[in-house]
């Protein structure tokens, strides 16, 4: 049976690294990140990929969270029989919905930042959302913020002086937290390993016993 | 340029959030000796609804909502205080704000431009604003309605704590209660007992107004 995952674009480079290193026999199929930006286009999205993928043969599983699409993966899962991460967003999934809940309950005002937000943040962030053209717009969209939080996946010096930059841009305070992808990893695996393969094919495949 | 121009180019100048240009032509029709409703009715609120329209369509994203947004916010700066002295009385005042635990606040602040540019006086309570804030707002500003914001759905339970809360407080009857953010659902506004949700900004402004006829119905028969 081959397997696909379907990914945020911003889970790509974590996502390789620890599919290389396990040598798992998987595809990887990545949606652009800059979706995030227009949730509703989520899960319309990974629906039909994951359809045409099932229609191959393929068992599908999806590396998202909620990410912003309030129900609307969850219930592309249903129809399809698919497994999606856990939680609302990829920093549940790499920090764990406690720490997560836990540094929100401790500073609503927190602003959370991955390793991907730090690499692409003037791309995603800044010109995604008309900053760089309407610098203007700043406190519109950040005022509210008290500090910055980086869930480090995997701490470079580079990206560490980027995340600095980063929170002096919002005038606040840098927190690393150093989360690894550990958990990004358990997760997948226990996805893999439950995948099924719906559609052709699916009833002469012993794989499935649901 | 005359009335229709003035009024054409207000609107465009709006729609892609040209703020000193909206405040010049404001200024301008003042001059001209156009009335601050017609300003307003007939060029900022047309074109602050086109921007939510382009929203929903998808051909217009959040920059653009804000930058529009305060366009209209500065004609409003000049227009607010000339509206008030034609003696024009508020549609409703209503009282606004993020639920507790929840930063997020764009969605409610174009809610609140929108509300104004209608006529409604807005009282802004801000962010993370707990229900016994709420309480001594709708105590203090007597407002027709009051609306909860949230954008997470860790939040979204705050509105029925905050209606609990009115209601303990023995004001629940006294308000109508509208509720809105990303999240939200009319299910959800049903299952928490609110009065009203909409979708987005403009929505809000329609129901909010159809509520508050409704209401002011109710209390004439």
């Amino acid at each position: 049976m081959t397997t696909a995952i379907i990914a945020c674009g911003a889970l790509g480079p974590p996502l390789r690294e620890i599919v290389d290193r396990r040598e798992w026999d998987v595809e990887i199929h990545l949606m652009p990140a800059l979706l995030h930006n227009r949730p509703h286009l989520i899960a319309p999205r990974a629906e039909r990929l994951a359809s045409t993928l099932q229609s191959r043969g393929t068992a599908v599983v999806l590396a998202y969270a909620d990410c912003g699409t309030y129900g609307a993966l969850d219930d592309v899962c249903a129809r399809l029989h698919l497994g999606r991460l856990r939680g609302l967003h990829c920093y549940d999934v790499f920090a764990g919905a406690q720490q997560m809940q836990q540094l929100f309950d401790d500073e609503p005002g927190t602003y959370v930042l991955t390793d991907f937000l730090v690499q692409s943040f003037r791309r995603t962030v800044l010109r995604e959302l008309g900053l760089d053209k309407h610098p203007e717009l700043w406190p519109d969209y950040f005022a509210n913020y008290r500090r910055v939080v980086w869930l480090a996946q995997d701490h470079s010096d580079e990206t560490e002086r980027e995340a600095m930059r980063i929170a002096q841009m919002f005038a606040l305070p840098l927190t690393i937290r150093h989360v690894g992808t550990g958990s990004l990893e358990r997760e997948l695996e226990e996805l893999i390993n439950n995948a099924q393969l719906v559609g052709p094919g699916a009833d002469d495949t012993e794989e499935v016993s649901s | 340029m005359n009335r229709d121009e003035l009024l054409k180019e207000m609107y465009d100048s709006t729609l892609v959030g040209n703020a000193p240009a909206v405040l010049e032509l404001t200024r301008a029709g003042l001059d001209m000796g156009l009335d601050p409703e017609t300003l307003l009715f007939d060029a900022l609120i047309p074109s602050l609804e086109e921007v939510g329209a382009r929203f929903e369509r998808g051909d217009f994203f959040v920059p653009e909502m804000l930058i529009a947004g305060r366009a209209m916010a500065g004609a409003l700066d000049l227009l607010r205080p000339l509206l008030a002295e034609t003696g024009v009385e508020p549609v409703g005042k209503f009282v606004m704000g993020t639920v507790k635990g929840d930063v997020h606040d764009i969605g409610k602040n174009l809610v609140n431009i929108m509300l104004e540019g209608a006529g409604f006086h807005v009282i802004d309570l801000g962010v993370q604003v707990a229900p016994e804030r709420f309480v001594e707002a709708v105590r203090e500003h007597q407002p027709d309605i009051v609306g909860f914001s949230a954008f997470l759905t860790t939040t979204m339970p705050m509105f029925k704590a905050n209606i609990n809360a009115l209601q303990k407080a023995g004001l629940r009857d006294q308000v109508i209660v509208m509720v809105g953010g990303a999240p939200v659902t009319q299910e959800y506004a049903d299952a928490v007992g609110a009065d009203g949700y909409a979708s987005d900004a403009s929505a809000a402004v329609k129901l909010a107004k159809d509520l508050l006829m409704r209401k002011r119905a109710r209390v004439l028969a």
